[in-house]
């Protein structure tokens, strides 16, 4: 049985249909890339499975439960959260805080302020920091650290790579291998396709709202992502047929 | 000039009050509730009512009516506030005018054109005063707004910074959409934010009925009063609505000295001229290096 299951998924900002008829399945402890170029539907498409966007149609299932009639904040009691782009930390608030916010959905597991003060020890120093004063990467490891302390079956990571210096980057991403490789079942939004492949289990490239590639990591090459990622494949589809 | 300060200073406490809910509401929600001092009023009525119908004293009568006006707040928020929020800032505002209008006229239809006091019910508590040395006099009554006053304040932010629930009000406040990613129900917690400024202008109203008369018709000027202490102290801050509460006593109690009619020009004239170098920022740049190079606004932040 599927973790996550998404059915013929559309989803629009006004007159524009950023996702259109996305179906996939996510097993546990799976860890998808979701790779495309700006505008593919990436973050639309994550936000409608965190809730924050309402699709047009098509369903978000999780253990074969349909989310359509559950808003944000109850998705996440039912296990599913989001590093949203951008970080959209309270920055009025300390890092302590907004892990503590992060424990709102109420749901019970193993992290804690301690655990993810462990997972990511550049916080340690800057627990009682209003977050406004944080670097990008310590704004990025509290966003991360925010999440898990909801326990959640599945991880919406959205461009963790977004604003960091490569340095930083890094260093996050070296923080999240431990996360990566717990068996966490993971949806990473990635800009940086060799960092994305190799990290993931599988596969998936959006182009203009649509999957265009969802394949296992070890079965695809960066040449195969990279011409799914600009539509080449499609235009080399439409020149053999002519 | 002692006495003067001295009373224009407790003064303030009042108005620390009744200002209090309006700036929570106004940095929470966003919401101007121009039905605010109607509401206090109408707090005051409920407590007029039960002391004089049913001889419950008013400190007793609030056991009653601050859950009242919590429940009052809690409805208000879920089925007209937060319906008429969706259709933008100027809505609520034009919403809660209305129900103003409403409040006023339904309360002069029960009670007419009579004033109305509790000082009657609490014994001397509105004119007994201690005598300090040099002929100071400081008013019982006073005294006990300002320590109110500074315990709401107090209390608001230690639930602001402490409890979960209100860690979850600063975060709705500060960001909604993000508030509901982390599994708040911003609605549940708009409603509790309301529930909570209600209770304050329950207290309010209170302290209104001890401390002067009132009318159907007294909603505007304390209205009035609550804007002006929140926005000398700076919308949004708690501890800066206690600030502008004593600042705007003192223009009272000053503008009261030097002229009969300037109790009330005092007040407005210092709400301008705050106004005036608060919107300089714009134009005038040797007024805004003056008030940053106080730092007013970092000292009177409040976690909200």
């Amino acid at each position: 049985m599927s973790l996550l299951s998404i059915r013929d998924l559309d989803v629009s900002h006004g007159l524009l249909q950023a996702v259109r008829g996305v179906s996939f399945d996510l097993a546990k402890g799976e860890v998808l890339a979701l790779v495309g170029a700006n505008g593919a539907g990436k973050t639309t498409l994550l936000r409608s499975i965190a809730g924050a966007h309402l699709p047009s149609s098509g369903r978000v299932l999780l253990n074969d439960e349909d989310l359509a009639a559950v808003p944000s904040h109850k998705r996440i009691a039912k296990g599913i959260a989001l590093v949203p782009e951008g970080r959209r930390l309270f920055s009025q608030m300390t890092v302590e805080e907004n892990l503590l916010l992060g424990k709102s959905s109420g749901r019970k597991g193993e992290w804690s302020i301690d655990r993810v003060l462990d997972a990511f020890p550049n916080l340690k120093p800057r627990r009682h920091a209003k977050t406004g004063h944080l670097s990008g990467g310590e704004q990025q490891a509290t966003a991360i650290g925010r999440a898990l302390m909801s326990n959640p079956d599945i991880l919406l990571l959205d461009e963790v790579s977004l604003g960091l210096s490569p340095l930083v980057v890094d260093r996050v991403y070296a923080q999240l291998q431990a996360l990566l490789t717990s068996g966490t079942t993971i949806v990473l939004v990635e800009q940086d396709l060799a960092r994305a492949m190799s990290v993931a289990s599988r596969v998936i490239c959006m182009l203009e709202g649509r999957i265009v590639l969802d394949r296992p990591a070890a079965a695809v090459t960066r040449e195969h992502v990279t011409q799914a990622y600009f539509g080449l494949h499609r235009a080399a589809g439409e020149r053999s047929a002519s | 000039m002692i006495n003067t300060l001295l009373q224009g200073i407790l003064l303030g406490g009042y108005y620390a009050v009744i200002a209090c809910g309006l700036s929570f509401m106004f940095s929470v929600m966003r919401i101007i509730n121009l039905a605010h001092g109607s509401l206090a009023v109408a707090a005051a009525y409920g407590l007029w009512l039960l002391a004089a119908k049913f001889g419950i004293p008013p400190f007793a009568g609030l056991l009653i009516v601050l859950p009242v006006m919590a429940a009052i707040g809690w409805l208000l928020q879920r089925f007209i506030l937060e319906r008429s929020a969706r259709g933008g800032t100027l809505l609520p505002i034009l919403t809660t005018f209305g129900l103003s209008i409403v409040i006023d006229n339904l309360l002069f239809e029960q009670f007419g054109a009579d004033t109305r006091s509790l000082a009657p019910f609490i014994g001397n508590l509105s004119y007994a005063s201690w005598q300090l040395p040099g002929h100071i006099f400081v008013g019982k009554l006073a005294v006990m707004m300002m320590v109110t006053a500074i315990l709401i304040l107090g209390g608001l932010q230690f639930f602001l910074s402490r409890f979960a629930l209100g860690r979850a009000i600063r975060a709705t406040a500060e960001d909604p959409d993000t508030a509901g990613l982390v599994g708040i129900d911003a609605r549940r917690v708009n409603a509790v934010a309301t529930a909570i400024t209600m209770v304050t202008v329950g207290i309010a109203g209170a302290f209104l009925g001890m401390r002067a008369t009132f009318s159907a018709y007294a909603g505007g000027p304390q209205l009035l009063f609550a804007f002006e202490a929140a926005v000398i102290g700076g919308a949004g801050s708690l501890w800066g609505t206690l600030a502008g509460g004593i600042v705007l006593g003192l223009a009272q109690s000053l503008g009261a000295q030097l002229h009969p009619q300037g109790f009330l020009i005092g007040g407005h004239a210092m709400f301008l001229l705050v106004l005036f170098v608060r919107l300089s920022r714009f134009g005038m740049p040797v007024l805004d290096k003056f008030g940053a190079s106080l730092k007013l606004r970092a000292r009177l932040r409040s976690p909200t």
